[in-house]
């Protein structure tokens, strides 16, 4: 690998003149790439140019133009702004374009979701089966042209409401009264239900066994399928495994279990009404969400944002993750078998502020806060007097407290130490971001390395720490929360007085055509909004880059000869949200 | 040695146990109650809770800060004979607004002229729709619709709720969110005062000519 | 609050003072559903956002444990109370409709919150069900996105009013002619959800739609 060259430099034109050309429609970034060398180039741009880490891969159904679009986004885990880039096809049935997940392994799940979603098929991609509806499902429900059993009208709001809204169930308008839309000329009678075989033939190719080479015997192998009920799995996540006496010699994660049509129903929506839509995302880290949500949107807008409300969404950006952090460490000692005390006391802390977010924002958990170009509402009095007591009086003693409570505990620290979660060379192929990166010995944290918001004005160390087992996984939690408490302490000492937004308030905001991606560092990984405008008040395209769904691509790899007694403790580690996820 | 590190980690548990008597005890000597009472339940959500931290839900109740919100209502200002005037002019913002769109309006028009009248005819809300985010409380011009601090809602039934359920007075309003009811009241008085202000003083274009 | 299904003993039946401590008088009904309401074990089931604020209500601050609804079980074998605390997503449904006919009686199904009662703000979703109802029986819904902890107790005491108030010969579970009150059929994942119960409605719609073709 040649050392990388500085940003401004990636000029894929100049390298491959043929094939790729510039990105020439207005408000649009980026390359376009021809999908014949769409391989070629991205070997080129991770190799010769040094983009390490695939962030985000998406489709976009250009109805109008008959083409369907790929759009890729990768960055340098050295830090600095990505590069886009695009390859487009004929908008057929389905759409053939090569796929990557020989250049980034992480490529992988976001294929399967791009071919179940939009029936873009990857050639050439190893295992592509629906990932979040069931094999079987009528078609592809993020096209354009297709549309659900309740489908009203094309975009929100719906003239059925006002002024002549007499109130009717959304079931009445249905021919069956029911959420349930069936093809034409379905017949029940006739109509096989698809078996899961290919799962289960996927797990049985990607067994280690078998890779080595070794013969196996049968019966040897034992497949067992965790969840979607099951209490540790974080939520309704299904993973099937397959056993060689305890160990874990394949594994496959099934989703969409919770898969709640959020970009279909973001697509229909206007800007601000995706803003509570974003809060069910992960729903531990509402206000981040919002934020990654109001930064995107920003930049399409190219609007300032009001300077208290700055100060104001990173301090609630950085309690948001302090109090997720905490019901990490919780989660994981119930994960671990020790069913409750510590995770009551990291509930404890997570209630004190959740008590400031219902003072500020009105809800608990959903807190729906920010706006374009600021905040809702200034922090009231009482509650900004609660937060300082909390930064400055009571969750540094309280954080100090859980570590003398559990860190040098013998059997915690039996059953996370010397666990192997990922090294830095798998965790960067797997597109795995967040603190499983940093426990893994990279420094890459988004509010470092391509800092958003006013995070460049904090004086902050990225908590790293370099053995990537469990324990380590575990400890950077600590210096996370620490950390954080660090940029509250001076966001809290900065904060200017002022207006909490730059624009007037309306319900109706005017973005410009055009696309942009915003990516935050939310306490999970990396969460991207990628949102394509036409000019229109609801978004053309809309997809959220969601770092739990893009980190379990890892977990076939992390948890491979592993026990299966660790693997809730692996999965754990991911700290991951369902409703992120399956989204 | 072996066992070190439980037996610390056991020595928060302890501690954790000890400061709910403790603290008994001081409040005691103090003559105050802990339970059951508006001070007991502020001290365990404040950052000196230490011990218990159960608010022992039907019995006491946690203090909703007043930005609080659960599910939305309508304003009516009462009259001097106890007339109802709603505020709502079925506008339709919030209808537009709303995000999962729970919200129908029917608009009221004149019978004989068929122009709309500034008052709802039917306002439903679909209260197992409504996801709680209070841009229609937010975005409407004229103060009608507001969001609730009532939660205890549980009932045996779906929750479609028609005007009459959703009224409720302004005197509620004023009970629940002080602050924001003064400011408001505020704006909307210096508002009519700039109206009259207008109609009072000579047609500007009147007068140049 | 004063609740008067609350005791044991049956009003206006006077027992001699000196006995009090130690005789109730009481009938059937009463004592069954005095043993219920105090024990309802939650099924350990979480969906979505709501199953947050369901362990929230679990945890120190509010502690179900007052109403005799700590324990969480896991396995639906030990279960009383199913909380649907989320979005019921097609592909999640016949996991659901199995744990539920695992279940053994009495068993309680709560919505918890709008998502759960009619599919809330991803009720036009492809891949939502409507509303938990459409399959299940239902005693409480509670509206709120999510109900807070204390919404969630709330409704735990209007379930608790409801189990004051049943008689073992009229629930469903007992109700004699209705065998299989307990067991609903499971659903089919087909080119979208199939209710099973429903089948014959859908080959109905499907038939003359070919003939047209």
């Amino acid at each position: 690998m040649t050392a990388p060259a500085p940003v401004s430099t990636v000029d894929l034109v100049a390298r491959f003149p043929e094939f790729v050309s510039a990105d020439s429609r207005p408000a649009y970034s980026g390359f376009v790439v021809k999908k014949e060398n769409l391989v070629e180039v991205a070997t080129a741009l991770r190799d010769e140019f040094g983009f390490d880490l695939l962030s985000s891969l998406t489709g976009a159904d250009y109805l109008a133009e008959n083409k369907m679009e790929v759009v890729y986004h990768v960055h340098r885990t050295t830090g600095g702004p990505g590069v886009v880039f695009k390859t487009q096809a004929e908008r057929t049935d389905p759409v053939e374009v090569p796929s990557l997940v020989g250049v980034w392994a992480g490529a992988d799940f976001q294929e399967r979701e791009a071919w179940d979603l939009l029936g873009i098929k990857f050639v050439g991609h190893p295992d592509l089966r629906r990932i979040l509806m069931w094999e079987g499902f009528e078609g592809h429900p993020l096209r354009k042209d297709w549309q659900e059993a309740f489908y009203e009208e094309d975009t929100k709001p719906f003239k059925s409401r006002w002024p002549e809204g007499s109130h009717v169930y959304a079931e009445f308008k249905n021919p069956f009264r029911d959420n349930v839309k069936l093809p034409e000329g379905f017949s029940l009678e006739k109509y096989q239900p698809e078996t899961e075989d290919q799962l289960y033939f996927s797990l049985e190719r990607d067994s280690s066994k078998k890779i080595d080479g070794e013969t196996q015997e049968l019966g040897e192998r034992m497949v067992i399928n965790m969840g979607p009920h099951h209490p540790s799995t974080h939520g309704v996540l299904r993973v099937a495994v397959e056993l060689n006496g305890e160990t874990i010699t394949s594994l496959k994660p099934v989703l969409g279990y919770l898969h709640r049509n959020h970009e279909k129903i973001g697509e229909r929506n206007t800007f601000l009404q995706i803003m509570p839509y974003t809060d069910r995302l992960d729903y531990f880290n509402s206000m981040i969400n919002n934020f990654g949500y109001a930064i995107t949107v920003e930049k399409l807008m190219k609007i300032p944002v009001a300077e208290r409300a700055e100060y104001i969404r990173v301090i609630m950006a950085e309690l948001s993750r302090i109090q997720n952090h905490f019901i990490f460490i919780g989660m994981l000692i119930n994960d671990l078998g020790a069913m409750y005390t510590p995770s009551l006391y990291a509930f404890e802390e997570r209630e004190l502020v959740l008590d400031i977010f219902e003072a500020v924002a009105g809800a608990r958990m959903m807190c729906n806060y920010f706006r374009f170009g600021g905040v809702v509402r200034d922090i009231p009095d009482d509650a900004m007097r609660k937060i300082k007591d909390l930064v400055f009086d009571r969750l540094p003693a309280k954080t100090d407290e859980m570590e003398r409570f559990l860190n040098e505990n013998e059997v915690l620290v039996a059953r996370l130490k010397n666990v192997h979660v990922l090294n830095a060379d798998e965790a960067i192929r797997n597109s795995v971001t967040g603190p499983c990166l940093r426990a893994a010995g990279v420094p890459y944290d988004i509010r470092r390395a391509d800092p958003y918001s006013i995070y460049d004005r904090f004086d902050f160390d990225v908590a790293v720490r370099y053995n990537g087992d469990m324990y380590d996984n575990y400890l950077i939690r600590f210096d996370e929360i620490r950390q954080s408490l660090r940029i509250l302490e001076q966001a809290l000492k900065q904060i200017p007085e002022g207006p909490i937004n730059s624009q007037k308030p309306q319900y109706q905001v005017r973005v410009p055509a055009g696309e942009a991606y915003g990516r935050v560092e939310s306490p999970k990984g990396e969460l991207g909004f990628y949102v394509v405008s036409n000019g229109k008040p609801n978004p053309y395209r809309y997809h959220v880059r969601a770092p739990s769904f893009v980190n379990l691509t890892a977990l076939e790899t992390m948890c491979k000869g592993e026990k299966i007694a660790d693997f809730v403790a692996l999965l754990a580690m991911f700290d991951i949200v369902m409703g992120e996820v399956d989204r | 040695m072996y066992g070190k590190g439980i037996i610390k980690g056991l020595g928060v548990t302890l501690k954790r146990f000890t400061d709910t008597y403790l603290d008994d005890i001081s409040w005691w000597m103090q003559g105050k109650k802990r339970y059951y009472t508006k001070e007991g339940v502020e001290h365990r959500s404040s950052k000196d809770a230490r011990g218990i931290f159960t608010v022992q839900y039907p019995e006491e109740q946690l203090i909703a800060p007043e930005e609080f919100r659960y599910e939305p209502f309508l304003l009516y200002d009462e009259g001097p004979e106890g007339e109802r005037n709603i505020r709502c002019t079925s506008c339709g913002i919030c209808a537009k607004v709303c995000p999962p769109q729970c919200i129908w309006i029917m608009r009221t028009s004149d019978p004989e002229t068929g122009k709309p009248i500034p008052e709802p005819k039917e306002f439903y809300i679909d209260m197992d729709l409504c996801m709680n985010c209070g841009l229609c409380a937010e975005y409407c011009p004229f103060d009608a619709i507001k969001m609730d601090h009532d939660f205890e809602l549980a009932s045996y039934h779906r929750n479609v709720y028609d005007l009459e359920m959703l009224l409720k007075p302004t005197s509620y309003y004023a009970e629940i969110r002080p602050t924001n009811y003064n400011r408001e009241e505020e704006e909307r008085k210096a508002k009519e005062a700039a109206k009259a202000a207008k109609a009072a003083a000579p047609r500007p274009s009147a007068a140049t000519n | 609050m004063e609740n008067k299904y609350e005791g044991l003993n049956l009003p206006n039946y006077n027992i001699p003072e000196d006995i009090q401590n130690a005789v109730s008088i009481t009938t059937i009904d009463r004592l069954y559903n005095w043993g219920r309401r105090w024990s309802v074990w939650p099924l350990m089931f979480g969906l979505a956002c709501c199953a947050i604020e369901m362990i929230a209500a679990q945890t120190a601050r509010y502690d179900m444990a007052r109403f005799g609804m700590e324990v969480m079980r896991p396995t639906p074998r030990q279960a009383d109370m199913m909380i649907v605390s989320g979005t019921v997503t097609k592909k999640m449904l016949p996991a659901i409709i199995r744990l539920y006919n695992q279940m053994p009686e009495p068993k309680y199904v709560v919505a918890m919150g709008a998502c759960a009662s009619s599919g809330g703000p991803f009720k036009e979703g492809y891949n939502v069900v409507a509303g938990i109802d459409k399959f299940l029986p239902v005693d409480v819904y509670i509206p709120g996105c999510p109900p807070t902890p204390q919404a969630l107790m709330a409704g735990m005491i209007k379930l608790q009013e409801k189990i004051d108030k049943q008689s073992i010969k009229k629930v469903r579970w007992y109700e004699k002619g209705k065998a299989d009150a307990n067991y609903v059929p499971m659903p089919i994942l087909g080119p979208d959800l199939i209710d099973a119960r429903r089948a014959d409605e859908f080959k109905a719609a499907a038939a003359p739609k070919q003939e047209t073709a």
